[in-house]
């Protein structure tokens, strides 16, 4: 069994407190990524249940033992660094096998360790190299095939896609997949790229300078997010997110354009309130280039003049302005707009959010 | 002369060749003649009589010189070894220094800024038996009622030579070693950390293989100086008593100034640059491995 929980863990550095407070529950062969702009305390977190960094408050508990105050070798973990952290001097062998050496494991069981590592990352041609003989990708698998042969309670993972190239990330995404799948421990995994926290996590923890914001499945967070920051941190291209005033029943903006409030909304505003609106790309498109997903009655069309658009093959992005700024707008099968020229832009509200202007928290129940 | 034209890469490096030519190979080429001569300074043309390897020969069943010899390796060995244990020592402690490091760094090269002949004097006071205040402090603590000959007996003056070797050098050696340090990543040392090293594991395997050509290369120089150390020794005992601390250069200043054998000494010299070269060479080896182990790219 190997569960973490984080309980009020708070964290300083003298008088500047970086981690407030923070609770959380991780389940056995869960896969948990901690997500977030940089800054926000997840490396920092992701430290401490590590024992990298000393923990100014609060418990951690892996399994059943509370680990605050063990040295990083009595927690049983393992760690998969930015920069791989390799041992230069030793072998791809030798890097993969050092936790089993340390713990004074026999040869011969080092080396089936390491063979079996090697046969999962296909490293098997290269376990006599050095780290500075290998490219980024093989780099990082020699640092995946070293924390997998200790079979750890569970895998810390700390941005180990950021310093390779957008073809590579995507490859070794797929693989960290299959391997949690094969290995099936609990893994704690720290990025601030949101597609990887999405695609790898059964949930994500987003959070913002050192709270946690939400946490849920990739589906919660998407299509329900708590707050305005979760609704504009994820998600691509991001979410439109205006401020706008409730009055005569309509969401009215600063430049006095207006739409009709959201239908799942409109028992929780009241007139004069302040609201944030939210709406996805690919809930705003030019008529008949979009798919809406509720009610047509629910879908409101205004007619708006081009600003630019970005053409992606399949679709086209298209900055379209209303109420005085550029919303994104996403069109499919698109046909060819330029600047200037008049669109009829839809906007599915049924698929909206509203937020607090204050709290910043969402509306819905 | 007209048509001769050298090419402009031989007539730029010219000026070079005969620079070097006058001021290292032509002496040198002259000493390693007069090692085949009987050339003494006090009969010049004895310059001209050739007597083959008779010098070498004599050198070859010469006690004293061997000694001497094996007594240079020997300080060699223990001033080495010392200083890279201390100057580790020290660049450990004061790499962990977050507040004044810059000013521990400074004050840690100060016994480099004294000249040898100064050393030299300050411990040959220091270990005088009779005003020395190494004797007035174990007299004063009690430990000895003696007064303890430390530049007269043989073993106690090597003793008093290589503390005086070792605390004037042993900051090139935490130098070295503190840039590898500093150069040094972090992250090994925290993934070593979680692989389940405890503190000595991590320098053992980890620290260790990073600053060891570092390591190497101060001990490349520090071999060459101690290898043709004379100073020190020169004001603390001069060799002696009766020769006892007798070492290569020190003899070998005698051999050719005092006895005016220059000849015999050329001989001697060139047997001590041939230690010179293989202590060089087995340091550069090593240094070069140690490169390669940890993947340098420099």
């Amino acid at each position: 069994m190997a569960t973490v929980s984080l309980n009020n863990l708070v964290k300083k550095y003298g008088n500047l407190e970086v981690v407030h407070s923070i609770n959380l529950d991780v389940a056995d062969r869960e896969f948990i990524a901690l997500v977030g702009p940089s800054g926000c305390g997840k490396s920092t977190s992701l430290r401490m249940i590590a024992g990298l960094e000393d923990i100014t408050g609060g418990k951690i508990r892996i399994g059943d033992r509370v680990v605050n105050d063990l040295p990083p070798r009595q927690r049983n973990i393992s760690m998969v660094f930015q920069s791989y952290a390799l041992y230069p001097h030793m072998s791809v062998a030798e890097n993969m096998g050092f936790s089993l050496k340390i713990a004074g494991r026999p040869q011969s069981e080092i080396d089936a360790a390491v063979a079996e590592a090697a046969r999962t990352l296909s490293l098997e041609e290269l376990l006599e190299r050095r780290p500075s003989q290998l490219s980024g990708g093989q780099r990082q698998r020699v640092a995946m095939g070293r924390a997998i042969v200790r079979k750890p309670d569970v895998f810390l993972f700390d941005e180990p896609l950021s310093n390779l190239d957008a073809k590579l990330r995507m490859q070794m995404r797929t693989e960290i997949k299959k391997l949690h799948a094969q290995v099936q421990s609990t893994v704690i995994y720290v990025t601030h790229d949101q597609v990887e926290a999405m695609t790898l996590s059964d949930r994500i923890v987003i959070m913002r300078d050192g709270h946690i914001e939400q946490v849920g499945t990739p589906e919660e967070v998407f299509q329900r997010p708590a707050t305005r920051f979760v609704a504009g941190f994820i998600g691509s291209p991001t979410m439109n997110l205006r401020e706008a005033e409730i009055a005569d029943g309509k969401m009215v903006f600063a430049n006095g354009d207006a739409l009709p409030i959201p239908p799942q909304f409109r028992d929780k505003v009241s007139a004069g309130g302040k609201v944030v609106f939210g709406i996805r790309p690919d809930d705003v498109f030019p008529a008949g280039h979009g798919i809406h997903s509720g009610d047509a009655t629910d879908v409101h069309t205004v007619d708006v003049p081009v600003s630019i658009t970005e053409p992606l093959g399949n679709e086209t992005l298209v900055f379209a302005e209303f109420a005085g700024d550029d919303w994104i707008a996403r069109m499919l099968n698109p046909k060819a707009l330029h600047p200037g020229d008049r669109v009829d832009l839809s906007f599915d509200l049924s698929q909206a959010h509203l937020f607090s202007a204050d709290t910043e928290k969402t509306l819905r129940s | 002369m007209r048509g001769w034209k050298p090419a402009p890469h031989v007539l730029l490096l010219l000026p070079a060749f005969i620079v070097l030519a006058a001021v290292v190979i032509v002496p040198l080429l002259l000493s390693l003649y007069s090692s085949f001569t009987p050339f003494r300074l006090t009969r010049p043309d004895s310059i001209y009589t050739f007597i083959g390897f008779r010098n070498y020969e004599r050198l070859f069943s010469d006690w004293d010189f061997w000694v001497a010899f094996g007594r240079t390796v020997l300080l060699l060995t223990f001033a080495l070894n010392l200083e890279m244990v201390l100057g580790l020592i020290l660049a450990l402690l004061v790499e962990k220094a977050t507040r004044g490091q810059r000013i521990l760094r400074t004050i840690m090269m100060f016994p480099m800024m004294f000249s040898p002949i100064l050393v030299g004097f300050q411990f040959k006071f220091m270990f005088n038996d009779n005003i020395g205040v190494v004797n007035n402090a174990l007299q004063s603590l009690g430990l000895t009622d003696q007064a303890i000959p430390w530049l007269i007996d043989g073993r106690l003056a090597f003793i008093s030579i290589l503390t005086a070797e070792i605390w004037s050098s042993t900051a090139v050696f935490a130098i070295f070693i503190l840039a590898g340090l500093m150069a040094m990543p972090r992250e090994p040392l925290e993934a070593a950390k979680v692989d389940g090293c405890t503190p000595w594991q991590s320098f053992r395997y980890v620290t260790w293989p990073f600053v060891m050509p570092f390591a190497y290369i101060a001990m490349t120089i520090r071999s060459l100086d101690i290898a043709r150390a004379y100073d020190i020794v020169k004001i603390m005992t001069d060799g002696g008593p009766a020769g006892r601390t007798e070492i290569l250069w020190t003899l070998i200043a005698r051999t050719a100034y005092s006895d005016a054998r220059m000849g015999l000494a050329n001989a001697m010299s060139y047997i001590a640059i041939l230690l010179s070269i293989l202590f060089t060479v087995i340091f550069f080896r090593q240094l070069a491995k140690a490169r390669q182990q940890i993947g340098a790219e420099w």
